[in-house]
């Protein structure tokens, strides 16, 4: 019997008092445990960020690592042990901006682990700069004039990229969210939960603006319908629709050939090839010269 | 008497003196040389300046990139070992897909000397531009083989012409060129046979008769024209090396260590790791990733890690440019982490295909921040197994990044070995107990330093790694007054531990040299080469090689010497370092930086001994 006290730790939280990335860190260790997993089977990866620091927060393995870096970090881990429940746990600056890369390509790997990305919009533990994901004319910390360069829409680009499960949640909405999470952990292959976070500390507008705006997909939304989903990523800011967005046709996950064909053990628990099949091997890598009865033959020529 | 040249026939020494009269085995006169009963029975078309059979001679194979210069020289070295020769092969190359002019040598010698020779005794050119740009590599009483008559001293065969009009595809010309080849070394053809039929047995019976076909066509033209000018045979001798590439050994090794994961982002010359566990992959059970850029992949390797594997990426200059803020974090987390720097000429895109020494200092001080790292410098394809396999264990050990720092010369090269010791690399494994552990601390501080390391999921202990610096348990901490100078204090522990298992540099002729040569990694066999021609120069000279490049071991430099530094580099880096570590000076230095080996003949040139 798995007990959300059983991932309590006593650090204490860095974030500010009252910051929505609590109902995220709650929404996450109750899924967690209403999905029966057990902290040590669960592995929490995560680069720099406010977002970043969560792993901290809750009782479980953990790798909190370079900025932007979360997502490769966390395929070694997967494929290494796939045993384990890798979580990503990332910002829109570190999974979007210095990681971007990396979150392109894990669309096209699609290893077997879940994303969640916090979206406030910018910056927050360098005070508030513009991040990928502020909208064009917002002025922040840097972005004196406010923002020039149109914001990325990754979740557009996952839905493109065949991610076979897109989700949105919002930290105000702690069940809702529990429930995206679960649906996400459970889902094989990648699984991308953009949080949408309201910082109240460096944000532009109050999280009332947030609740106004946010609604939840009913039950006649169709997420196998890639038009439907690009649309709803595509709303004016009016609207931020929550939910599963975007559920593609199920794909291999990512070193399934490996895992077929070579070993779908842990790596940690396979014993070193042995002495006897590396030297049998260099005895054939050039075997053209080695004669089988080692006789010299006779010499053609003069 | 003054001796003119060094022979051999049939395994057997002949000592021809300047009055031309040579001593057989048994010591007797053979009269003049070339009235000796051997020359008239046809098995030595020597001539005077010519030797007979090599103690060491070099064949140079040049074309255009996709001519098939690499196969060619291939098939040719593993022809030559067939015979019982140790051969050396190294290659250069331009960085493109098709033209260019690019040479594979291969160096002949009863014994191994794994070094390269510049001059060619034989050049086989592919293409006419070939001939005119490696032209000037040919020996005073060397020969040219190559399309068409441009000089003295040459055979020429229309490879391409014959190839298309008596063997009916062009795609023979390589094989006859090899089978010319074949006839001016004196090479047995049944052996050449033997290496054609493994070299295409994938591609069937058909083929292989085809090149066999080739092969012999070569040889019978180049009989013709070989009259007066090719005094080399190649008698078979009993003796059997093993020919192994630097990349081949360096693949294995890995294997031999218990690696099981590998990411890495092409880049030469390091490509060839990953691409050989690639296609070995059923057979030695390690997972390959071509990764997005040098970043992730050495994320992922330190992701594998912590989870448990053992790790490793394989890059070039630029690629561990890119690699080294994870460098750090691997230091930071305590992750063992093995990266191969496989290095070419910088800065930047430098020589893409050609070789240096020049990140020494870049892969020692590489990494924000002050951790502990291992960097390790191989001499050989042999001791790239011993190396790379301690690389591992150590990083393991102690729980850090360790480098394998090498370069194009001695990854592309293929090396003549008499064995490798494969049971003196033993991999060894330093993962804790998890059922001897009641409170689990990730980095409880100890007096080595060295905390125990357990994998996620692999017991009920919770582990954890955090880039900021953080308390025994992995959390992040601001404790400035005890946690962090303990953490620090407990990292800098290991470096102390570490540095009492490194093993001092390679000392030759230490005690009796006035004047000693020092070197690192990959020109040892160079520096040894050189040692040996100032030798017989009457220059007595010593070598220290090191090939533990970081942390530089507890050392005394013998007092009272002259140091001279060689590197295959442009400002001395090794001096550098050993000057800054040892506080000794430096009468002089050698620097080799046109891209190019370090060669004996080089190092002497240089030193002008």
């Amino acid at each position: 019997m798995v007990k959300i006290d059983d991932y309590k730790n006593d650090v204490p939280a860095q974030w500010c008092p009252g910051c929505p990335n609590f109902g995220i860190l709650n929404a996450l260790k109750t899924a967690l445990t209403a999905l029966k997993k057990r902290p040590h089977e669960c592995c929490l990866v995560s680069g720099i960020g406010q977002a970043a620091k969560l792993p901290h927060y809750l009782k479980c393995n953990f790798f909190n690592g370079l900025h932007g870096r979360a997502l490769p970090a966390a395929l070694g881990i997967h494929v290494a042990n796939p045993r384990l429940t890798t979580i990503v746990v990332t910002g829109d600056g570190d999974c979007y901006g210095e990681g971007g890369n990396h979150f392109l390509h894990a669309l096209r790997r699609n290893p077997d682990i879940t994303v969640v990305v916090h979206n406030n919009g910018f910056y927050a533990l360098t005070k508030g700069q513009a991040s990928p994901t502020t909208r064009v004319g917002e002025k922040r910390s840097l972005q004196i004039h406010g923002v020039e360069i149109v914001p990325l829409n990754m979740p557009a680009i996952a839905i493109v990229h065949d991610c076979t499960f897109v989700a949105r949640g919002f930290a105000g909405d702690g069940d809702h969210l529990k429930s995206l999470l679960m649906k996400a952990i459970g889902h094989p292959g990648l699984s991308v939960v953009e949080v949408i976070q309201p910082c109240i500390t460096w944000g532009t507008h109050p999280v009332s603006w947030y609740r106004e705006r946010v609604y939840t997909l009913g039950g006649d939304y169709d997420p196998t319908d890639r038009k439907a989903a690009l649309e709803k990523t595509m709303e004016a800011e009016e609207r931020i629709a929550t939910g599963i967005l975007f559920l593609a046709a199920s794909r291999k996950p990512f070193a399934d050939c490996f895992r077929k064909e070579i070993t779908d053990q842990t790596f940690a628990k396979l014993k070193p090839v042995s002495t006897e099949k590396i030297a049998g091997f260099l005895s054939s890598l050039r075997k053209g010269y080695i004669r089988e009865d080692n006789s010299h033959s006779p010499r053609v020529g003069p | 008497m003054r001796i003119f040249m060094y022979l051999r026939f049939a395994g057997d020494p002949i000592v021809c003196g300047g009055d031309r009269t040579c001593l057989s085995p048994s010591g007797g006169r053979r009269g003049l040389w070339e009235k000796t009963g051997l020359l008239e029975s046809g098995l030595i078309n020597a001539y005077e300046g010519s030797r007979y059979m090599m103690e060491d001679m070099n064949v140079v194979i040049a074309g255009a990139a996709g001519e098939g210069v690499q196969t060619v020289g291939e098939v040719l070295a593993e022809t030559i070992a067939g015979h019982g020769y140790a051969v050396f092969a190294w290659q250069e190359f331009e960085s493109r897909i098709r033209g260019g002019q690019n040479s594979y040598s291969i160096r002949i010698s009863e014994k191994p000397v794994n070094a390269p020779a510049m001059k060619a005794d034989i050049l086989l050119a592919l293409n006419d531009g070939a001939a005119i740009k490696y032209g000037p590599l040919i020996q005073k009483d060397g020969i040219l083989i190559a399309e068409k008559k441009i000089r003295d001293r040459m055979i020429p065969i229309a490879f391409s012409d014959i190839a298309e009009k008596e063997l009916g595809n062009k795609i023979y010309a390589n094989t006859l060129a090899l089978g010319a080849l074949a006839a001016a070394i004196g090479m047995n053809l049944e052996i050449l046979h033997a290496v054609l039929a493994h070299k295409f047995a994938q591609k069937g019976d058909p083929v292989v008769v085809a090149n066999r076909v080739a092969a012999v066509k070569g040889y019978l033209l180049a009989r013709e024209g070989c009259q007066g000018i090719c005094p080399w045979k190649l008698p078979a001798r009993d003796t059997r090396y093993r020919l192994i590439s630097g990349t081949e050994a360096l693949a294995l090794a890995a294997v031999l260590a218990g690696c099981r994961f590998i990411a890495a982002y092409p880049m030469s010359p390091a490509t060839d790791t990953i691409t050989f566990l690639a296609e070995n992959e059923k057979e030695f059970e390690v997972f390959t990733e071509q990764a997005e850029d040098e970043i992730a992949a050495v994320n992922m390797a330190i992701g594998a890690s912590f989870a448990g594997a053992r790790a490793m990426t394989a890059t070039s200059g630029g690629g561990f440019a890119l690699m080294v803020e994870a460098v750090s974090l691997a230091g930071m987390i305590e992750t063992p982490l093995v990266i191969v720097l496989g290095q070419r000429p910088g800065p930047a895109t430098g020589l893409p295909t050609r070789t240096a020494q020049g990140d020494l200092l870049f892969a020692v001080h590489a990494g924000h921040g002050e951790f502990s790292k291992l960097v390790l410098a191989p001499a050989d394809a042999k001791d790239i197994f011993r190396q790379t396999v301690r690389a591992f264990n150590l990083a393991d050990r102690y729980q850090i990044p360790a480098i394998v720092l090498t370069d194009q010369f001695l990854l592309d090269s293929l090396f003549s070995v008499e064995d490798i010791p494969l049971d003196q690399y033993v991999p060894e494994f330093h993962l804790a107990d998890p059922s001897g552990i009641d409170d689990y601390h990730r980095y409880q501080v100890t007096e080595t330093g060295i905390s125990p390391r357990l994998y996620p999921g692999q017991s009920l202990h919770l582990v954890s790694a955090d880039s900021d610096e953080h308390d025994s348990r992995g959390h992040i901490t601001e404790d400035l007054a005890g946690t962090v100078p303990a953490m620090v204090g407990k990292r800098l522990a290991k470096h102390r531990e570490l540095q009492a298992a490194i093993r001092p540099p390679e000392e030759v002729d230490v005690e009796k040299a006035e004047r000693i040569l020092v070197g690192w990694g990959s020109s040892r066999l160079a520096l040894l080469e050189a040692l040996e021609r100032l030798r017989k120069n009457g220059t007595r000279t010593g070598m220290i090689h090191f090939t533990e490049m970081w942390p530089l071991p507890a050392y005394r430099f013998p007092e009272g010497k002259a140091y001279w530094s060689v590197e295959n580099n442009a400002t001395g880096q090794l001096a550098r370092l050993l000057r800054s570590e040892y506080e000794i000076t430096f009468s002089g230095q050698v620097h080799r930086y046109d891209g190019l080996p370090l060669t004996g003949p080089y190092i002497q040139e240089a030193l002008q001994w």
